[in-house]
């Protein structure tokens, strides 16, 4: 589904990824760990282009991210088809980042409607189901600002599941949380995690990748350390970088 | 707090002070006042004011009619400013070189020279332009239009205040959309909208609450500032007060008469403002008050020595 093949992101001067190689397969969830400024964020943003990569190749779903190739030249998508892309790959942020101007109903069906042209009584019809789904069946009318950060980033989760997504991307959906919030949150992933869905979660839960992660990858200063089985990589690490990050968290 | 025991009639912990005696503000209050009343007094008295000439003006038709084209310029010049504003702020964000200095051009020389200046400069535009042609410069002309005998004064009034209002609330919904949380944006581009759709369906309803009070503002001042297009002789309302007395030489009169209905305007303009920030507010706050009437005089007058 996400194939990344040595890829390259550079702010300025300050290299953040420095050659990223993975693969993650349909239905597959893979947990990316890592310290701060390790660049698991920034990749994240990559693979729906919301980071342009300076070298390298990222495909998902066969498909190259942000351009087309012809030959053994690259052409630069337009932000049409950008979008048409974007519009396959759900996004779960850090800061909910859910419209302020609209209801949580609202904020669900957006996209469905203005973006794939879904009649509005359908796609509200979808959006009440997956709210509900979510657990926020009384919150459909509720504003962002009246809803705590768990139920906001569980909106968030429907808005993106409203779109059927082929993949998700958690850009570590449970660090603005207050404590006891996080479990709702991790609750409505596991679910859809069993569900079938292909997922890449940046998180610093180590529970959760350990217990949903098919895949965990430890990432640090713009490069994969290490990547495996949960059981593998948590339980016996082989870097010291790895170690010394776990000793830390767990 | 208190449970049990005997009900006494005050609680023990209540507090009963006695308050701090405000002097100064009783004092104050006194002066006040009493200016107050020595000004009604001489309003009512001095028999040169003739209230009875600023009465019968006031709702003559000369008048009406000039207030009625004072309002067409206001609401004419505001939308032709507002959605110039909102393209130049537009243009002037965009990562383009081309398109972000055009639009700092504009806005430098439309801030950089007198709306009065302008205003002229309108009215005599077609003394520099007599044929306005669409082709190809140096060209073949596909068709024009004579301009000397097209722009009219309040044309030339509409212009003049919209191009220059442009420039102002450029700047203003450029700080709207900066207002707006960058992640808003991201959300929306993650979604799939397109840029445009982001700015139209996300960006700019949550700039608006940065942008209303500001054009606001901005419409009240443009219901004062159309009195300058009198000088082009546009019939609007003090153009038409001064055609009177010219008349009828009772000036005072006459330019009360005026400020009366600038006054009556600007005022069911403020109040139009309060519910329009209110609408755009929505989702902000956490209780939205009801009772808007209320709020909205309770607004105008916050003066906490009215409290007690």
């Amino acid at each position: 589904m996400v194939k990344a093949e040595g890829v390259h992101k550079r702010f300025g001067r300050l290299e953040v990824l420095k050659g990223i190689s993975l693969e993650v397969e349909p239905g597959e969830v893979t947990c990316i760990l890592g310290p701060s400024g390790s660049g698991k964020t920034t990749f994240i943003r990559c693979i729906n282009h919301l980071e342009k990569i300076d070298a390298g190749r990222l495909w998902v779903d066969g498909e190259l991210v942000g351009y087309r190739q012809v030959g053994d030249k690259l052409y630069e998508l337009p932000d049409s088809e950008v979008c048409r892309k974007r519009a396959e790959i759900g996004m779960v942020f850090q800061r909910f980042n859910l419209f302020g101007h609209m209801t949580a109903l609202e904020n669900v069906v957006e996209a469905p409607v203005r973006v794939k042209g879904i009649a509005k009584d359908r796609a509200a019809a979808a959006a009440k189901e997956l709210l509900t789904r979510t657990g926020l069946a009384d919150k459909v009318d509720s504003y962002p600002s009246q809803l705590s950060g768990g139920q906001q980033q569980r909106v968030a989760i429907a808005r993106a599941l409203a779109m059927s997504p082929k993949l998700m991307l958690f850009d570590e959906p449970t660090s603005a949380l207050d404590p006891e919030l996080v479990g709702e949150v991790l609750d409505v992933m596991r679910g859809l995690a069993n569900d079938g869905m292909t997922m890449v979660v940046v998180t610093h839960e180590i529970g959760f990748a350990r217990e949903v992660g098919d895949t965990v990858v430890f990432m640090d200063e713009g490069v994969v350390v290490e990547a495996g089985k949960p059981r593998e990589v948590l339980a016996n690490p082989q870097h010291e970088r790895t170690r010394a990050f776990l000793s830390k968290v767990l | 707090m208190t449970s049990g025991g005997a009900a006494s009639p005050v609680p023990p912990d209540q507090i009963r002070a006695i308050p701090v005696r405000h002097t100064g503000r009783w004092v104050a209050a006194a002066v006040i006042a009493f200016l107050a009343y020595a000004v009604a007094v001489s309003m009512a008295t001095n028999k040169r004011f003739q209230w009875s000439v600023v009465r019968h003006y006031l709702t003559a038709s000369p008048i009406l009619h000039g207030l009625v084209i004072t309002l067409e310029l206001t609401a004419t010049s505001m939308a032709i400013g507002i959605t110039l504003g909102v393209i130049l702020a537009v243009m002037r964000l965009s990562p383009n070189p081309l398109v972000s200095g055009a639009s700092w051009l504009y806005i430098w020389f439309f801030r950089g020279t007198p709306v009065l200046v302008q205003i002229l400069f309108w009215n005599f535009f077609g003394a520099l332009y007599p044929r306005f042609a669409i082709g190809i410069p140096l060209g073949p002309q596909f068709t024009h239009v004579d301009i000397a005998s097209h722009i009219t004064a309040f044309l030339a009034g509409m212009l003049a205040l919209g191009l220059n209002e442009g420039a102002y609330m450029a700047e203003i919904v450029r700080a709207g959309i900066i207002s707006v949380d960058e992640g808003q944006t991201e959300a929306a581009h993650a979604l799939g909208m397109t840029r445009l759709l982001t700015m139209r369906r996300v960006v700019l309803p949550q700039a608006m609450r940065v942008i209303m009070p500001p054009t606001g503002n901005e419409t009240i001042s443009m219901l004062k500032t159309t009195s300058l297009v009198s000088v082009i002789a546009v019939t609007e309302l003090l153009y038409s007060a001064q055609i009177i007395y010219a008349r009828t030489y009772g000036i005072i009169q006459l330019l009360i008469v005026a400020s009366i209905w600038y006054l009556i305007v600007t005022t069911i303009l403020s109040f139009g403002q309060y519910h329009v920030e209110r609408h755009f507010g929505r989702g902000v706050s956490r209780n939205q008050s009801s009772g808007a009437l209320l709020t909205w005089w309770s607004n105008v007058i916050d003066v906490p020595f009215f409290r007690r």
